[in-house]
């Protein structure tokens, strides 16, 4: 398939979110228009305050624009109600957290079949594909732990594998190794990789210098605007925007 | 299902706490039920035994007045006099209309011999048609006839534990008992009498049934006279009593209360003392039944409140619990959970705890009808509409407590759940 053919795997359009606070509009998110494609991995970086949050909040389906379309393969989103934003979340979305975010009371397998519980699946569908899903993360010795019974590297696996779990067009993460020491903080980098590599489309937000050098392009924000829109080091030839 | 499966084992991780919450409940639904059953017990006690007295009837009763009242009056004779009067007998079929039968009895206290075996109780002098009128069956043998009664015979129907006693290990039809020097051919066995609640006079009351013998009325008066001497430590007395007991049956079921009404009037103006009783069973029935109404009011209030107060504490539980359990609401919210899905998952957790209590408290609520009626010797009736119920109302109390903090888990911004620490 030629270059040009490729569709974006997310476009916004002059996404604006304004919050209102009593009689005060505060504007954070200023027109931010964007197109990510399958495949690429990209990093939002920008100072603390700059919007990148409510990025990834409007991008996850979890908060809607004020104005402004957003297209997630091919559907647009941005005025869904809760109900079908919820649905879209399921199908096309996987989250990863700085903070890991499992469900204390349930297990490992448990954990990465929350996705596929509320996408319908069946009881041995979800044991079948979290269990494979936890293996492939290197946790298959740790089927049946529960998160409190994990290391912090070990937790954020779950949460790779449950980001998997639904097979979602695109994975977003805030901060993932934000709370991991430098070496399973690699670990878990190296694992972003190989998932890069297997076609996985990535969208982080992080201050994390290392992604950079792993990544494919780099976005930075500023007082919620686009500010600059990069190449990362591992950029290969961007496929051009489809007509 | 497998939503309820996830409810029971976030109930699970915190045992104590939900059974606690679940406590609540259990209180009130086995109060609900085990009231319930005391209070049909009861009420159904009272009906079957005013039923037994017959809703046609009138029931009155002599009634001994008490001493200071006599003692004025009847001091120098020595003998009390008192009771229902043939004069009354008289007036009250003449001149109340409506009325079929009246069944004059008389009855006096001595001791029942069968050669060696005794018993104390009662004769009674009556006529042949009081099984009927006082629906009581007789179980063996036959009643006296009319032909016993113009004829004066000797002949008696015992009633059956007083057979019981008397007559231990043979069928006491053809066989005679004695009463002072009298014999008195047995020709049937009859069915114990019972009383109503609340007119219970006979002495042994509480105590086991006093025995009784039912010999034509005629005979008695040919035999005991009007005049009844009692020896008693320091003295003896003496009671001249026409009628103990008149039945007075009315034609007419609409009847039965007006015409009680103007016996009362007849009798009230006939005897200074009270010495007479009226017993209207259908009166009584309505009165058993009032105070069963209210009863249930008073119960179904009890109900109410404690259901309440136990659905109170599993709302103010679960608001905790959904406060305590924002981050995975949102995590759960944030992985393509509807607000649907987590009003189920919460109300299912409600409903789980609600209806667990309410199973344990219907167990329990039937536990205690049947100790109660084990220890106490009180009749108790479940119901079976009464533990439905009661379950029914902890299931929905679970729901009504459950929805609002199940709403309020489910409108919560999922951007900020997953803030929340």
């Amino acid at each position: 398939m030629a270059d040009n053919a490729v569709e974006p795997i997310i476009r916004l359009t002059d996404i604006r979110k304004v919050y209102r606070t009593g009689d005060i509009d505060s504007q954070v998110l200023g027109g931010i228009s964007l197109d990510i494609f399958p495949g690429e991995y990209v990093c939002i970086m920008g100072p603390s305050g700059c919007g990148k949050s409510t990025l990834l909040n409007v991008l996850g389906c979890l908060d809607q624009p004020t104005t402004g379309d957003y297209f997630l393969g091919g559907q647009n989103v941005a005025h869904l109600n809760d109900d079908e934003l919820s649905s879209a979340r399921n199908r096309n979305l996987g989250f990863i957290f700085q903070s890991y975010n499992l469900i204390q009371q349930l297990t490992v397998v448990e954990n990465i079949a929350v996705p596929l519980y509320y996408g319908g699946k069946t009881d041995r569908e979800m044991r079948q594909i979290s269990e494979k899903l936890a293996c492939q993360v290197g946790l298959d010795h740790r089927l049946n732990h529960r998160p409190n019974q994990l290391s912090g590297g070990q937790q954020q696996r779950v949460a790779i594998a449950r980001a998997l779990s639904n097979s979602p067009l695109v994975i977003l993460a805030d901060e993932a190794t934000g709370n991991l020491d430098s070496k399973s903080g690699k670990e878990i980098l190296d694992l972003f990789d190989d998932l890069n590599q297997q076609g996985k489309t990535l969208v982080f937000v992080t201050h994390d210098e290392r992604m950079v050098e792993r990544c494919t392009r780099v976005v930075r924000l500023r007082d919620g605007l686009l500010d600059r829109d990069e190449p990362g080091a591992r950029s290969v030839a961007r496929p051009k925007v489809a007509a | 299902m497998r939503t309820v499966t996830l409810g029971l084992k976030s109930l699970w991780l915190h045992k104590l706490r939900s059974f606690l919450t679940a406590l609540g409940v259990v209180f009130g639904v086995a109060s609900v039920v085990a009231m319930l059953a005391i209070g049909e017990g009861a009420s159904h006690e009272a009906q079957e035994q005013i039923r037994k007295l017959g809703s046609l009837n009138i029931i009155l009763e002599s009634v001994k007045p008490p001493e200071n009242q006599s003692a004025s009056t009847e001091q120098r004779s020595m003998v009390i006099e008192y009771g229902l009067t043939t004069r009354d007998m008289q007036q009250i079929r003449q001149t109340i209309p409506g009325i079929s039968i009246v069944v004059p009895s008389r009855y006096i206290t001595e001791v029942i011999w069968n050669f060696d075996r005794k018993a104390d109780g009662q004769v009674m002098g009556v006529l042949p048609v009081y099984p009927e009128m006082r629906n009581r069956v007789v179980t063996q043998g036959r009643f006296f006839s009319d032909l016993d009664l113009t004829a004066h015979r000797a002949v008696c129907v015992l009633t059956a534990s007083t057979a019981a006693r008397l007559f231990p290990l043979s069928t006491p039809t053809g066989k005679a008992v004695r009463v002072r020097n009298f014999y008195y051919t047995v020709v049937g066995v009859i069915e114990d009498e019972t009383r109503a609640v609340g007119t219970d006079t006979s002495p042994s009351s509480g105590g086991e049934s006093q025995a009784q013998i039912l010999i034509p009325f005629t005979t008695l008066m040919d035999q005991f006279g009007e005049t009844f001497f009692r020896y008693r430590t320091g003295g003896f007395e003496a009671e001249k009593v026409e009628f103990h007991e008149a039945i007075i049956r009315v034609g007419n079921a609409d009847e039965v209360e007006s015409r009680a009404e103007a016996i009362r009037h007849l009798l009230g103006t006939n005897h200074k003392k009270e010495d007479w009783r009226i017993i209207v069973p259908v009166e009584l029935l309505k009165q058993a039944e009032r105070t069963k109404q209210i009863f249930s009011i008073v119960l179904g209030s009890i109900a109410a409140i404690s259901l309440l107060v136990g659905g109170i504490g599993i709302m103010n539980i679960m608001l905790a619990s959904v406060t305590e359990r924002t981050r995975e609401i949102g995590i759960r919210r944030a992985m393509g959970a509807r607000q649907g899905d987590i009003v189920v998952q919460f109300l299912i957790e409600t409903v789980l705890l609600s209806g667990a209590g309410g199973l344990i408290g219907v167990a329990l609520g039937l536990a205690i009808p049947i100790a109660v009626s084990h220890f106490a010797g009180v009749t108790t009736v479940v119901k079976a509409w009464a533990p439905t119920l009661a379950f029914s109302i902890s299931v929905i109390t679970g729901i009504a407590f459950g929805i609002y903090p199940a709403r309020r888990a489910a409108r919560m911004n999922p951007v900020e759940a997953l803030r929340h620490e």
